[in-house]
C-alpha cells in the first residue's frame, strides 16, 4: 500500500495537503447537534440495534406496555417494513415517527434529525422522558453511524447462536448494554447462554447483559430497572462511541 | 445498498468542502484514506463506490483512491503487551485470556491526504 509521499511514477510533480479528517465527521457533527437538542429537552435517547428478526419491535412493545403512564415515551422507527409495525407500537399510546423507506441499511444522523423535527411538529420534545430509536436490522452498519443517542443497546436472539458476538464484534463493542431475546425458545435449542455471555464479554468486558423473553415477560424486570436508571441520566455516554 | 456507498458520499462531501475553500482549483489526482481493520468498512466496496461516484464530480473525475489499512491491535494491561485479535474467532489476550479491554489501532476511518498535479490548474 502506498503512503503519503510514496512513489508517483509519471506526470507532473505532485503537490498535496494533509487533511486528517474523519470520514464520518459530518455525520458526527450532526449527531452532536441531535444530542444537544435531546439534552436541552431533557430526553434520554436509546438506540436499539440488532440483526433482522432479533425482536426489537417485540421488546419495544413489551417495554412500552410496562412503562405506560410512568415515562413519557416516543419512538423513532427506522426498521419499518410496513405501517403495521408502527401501528403495533402506537397501540401503546406513544407517538411513532418512521424515518426510512426500507432500503437503507442503517440510520444516520440526518435521518435522526428529521425524526426529531417530525416529533416536534406536535409540540416540544420536552414532553418526553425517553425516546427509543429502532435502528435498521443489520449487525454491521448501524454501529458506525452515531445518531446523537445517549445509549446503544444491542439485541441478540438465542436463535442466532452463541457465536454472533465473535462474528459481529463491532456491534457488541459499540453497545452499552446487550439484551438477549427469545429466552422462551431455549428448551427447543442447543444453545448455551453462559457461552454467549462469555463471548459478549470477550469483546466488551464490562457491558451489562440482560436475558429475557418479550413473549412470556421472563427477565423483563432487571431490564426495566436498568431503563429507569438510564432515564435518570446515570452513565452518560459520548456521542461517538469510544472503544 | 452497502453502507460504503454512504461512506463514499460523506467522503466526497468532505473533499468538496475542502476543495471549495482552496484558492486555486486543481483537479485532485489522489485521495489517501486510512481504514482500520476493526471498522464495518470493506476497502474493496469503498473503492468501487468511489470509482462510480467520482464520475459525478469534476474535481475528482481523475482521482485515484489509495487506501491504507491499519491493523486491529488490542492491548492487554495485565500482560502489558499488544496483540492482534483473531477477527471472527477470538478477541481475548492470547497469553492470559483476559477479555479485550483496550483497542490501540484498527478503528480509524480517516481522510489523510489529497494530492494534485501542480501544473494542471483549471480555473
Amino acid at each position: 500500500m502506498c503512503g503519503p509521499g510514496s512513489d508517483h511514477s509519471h506526470g507532473p510533480t505532485p503537490a498535496g495537503a494533509d487533511l486528517n479528517v474523519d470520514l464520518l465527521e459530518e455525520n458526527n457533527d450532526t449527531a452532536q447537534r441531535n444530542r444537544l437538542r435531546l439534552d436541552l429537552a431533557g430526553v434520554r435517547c436509546i438506540n436499539l440495534m440488532s440483526g433482522p428478526g432479533a425482536g426489537k419491535t417485540s421488546l419495544l412493545e413489551r417495554t412500552l406496555a410496562a412503562i405506560q403512564g410512568r415515562m413519557q415515551t416516543a419512538v423513532v422507527e427506522g426498521d419499518m417494513t410496513t405501517e403495521l409495525d408502527a401501528e403495533r407500537l402506537r397501540a401503546y399510546g406513544v407517538p411513532v415517527v418512521a424515518i426510512t423507506t426500507g432500503r437503507a441499511c442503517h440510520l444516520d444522523a440526518d435521518l435522526m434529525a428529521n425524526g426529531l423535527t417530525q416529533l416536534e411538529q406536535a409540540g416540544s420534545l420536552e414532553r418526553f422522558d425517553l425516546l427509543f430509536v429502532e435502528n435498521v436490522g443489520n449487525l454491521v452498519c448501524p454501529a458506525e453511524f452515531a445518531l446523537g443517542e445517549h445509549t446503544r443497546v444491542a439485541l441478540v436472539a438465542v436463535t442466532e447462536g452463541e457465536d454472533k458476538p465473535l462474528k459481529y464484534p463491532l456491534m457488541f463493542r459499540c453497545a452499552d448494554c446487550v439484551v438477549v431475546t427469545k429466552l422462551d425458545l431455549l428448551p427447543y435449542l442447543r444453545f448455551d447462554l453462559p457461552h454467549l455471555i462469555a463471548h459478549i464479554h470477550q469483546v466488551n468486558p464490562h457491558i451489562p447483559v440482560f436475558a429475557l423473553s418479550a413473549e412470556t415477560g421472563e427477565g423483563m424486570e432487571p431490564w426495566l430497572e436498568w431503563l429507569q436508571t438510564e432515564v435518570a441520566g446515570i452513565g452518560t455516554q459520548p456521542v461517538v462511541a469510544t472503544l | 445498498m452497502p453502507h460504503e456507498v454512504d461512506m463514499t458520499r460523506a467522503l466526497i462531501l468532505s473533499l468538496r468542502d475542502w476543495h471549495a475553500g482552496q484558492s486555486k482549483s486543481h483537479p485532485i489526482r489522489r485521495v489517501l484514506l486510512l481504514v482500520g481493520q476493526f471498522t464495518g468498512v470493506e476497502p474493496d466496496l469503498l473503492r468501487s463506490a468511489f470509482a462510480r461516484q467520482k464520475l459525478d464530480t469534476a474535481f475528482l473525475r481523475e482521482a485515484e483512491l489509495v487506501i491504507r489499512e491499519s491493523p486491529f491491535v488490542a492491548h492487554c494491561r495485565g500482560c502489558n503487551q499488544d496483540y492482534q485479535p483473531d477477527i471472527g474467532l477470538r478477541y481475548a489476550c492470547p497469553t492470559c485470556g483476559a477479555a479485550m479491554d483496550e483497542i490501540r489501532s484498527g478503528r480509524e476511518l480517516k481522510i489523510e491526504r489529497v494530492e494534485w498535479a501542480d501544473d494542471d490548474v483549471t480555473g
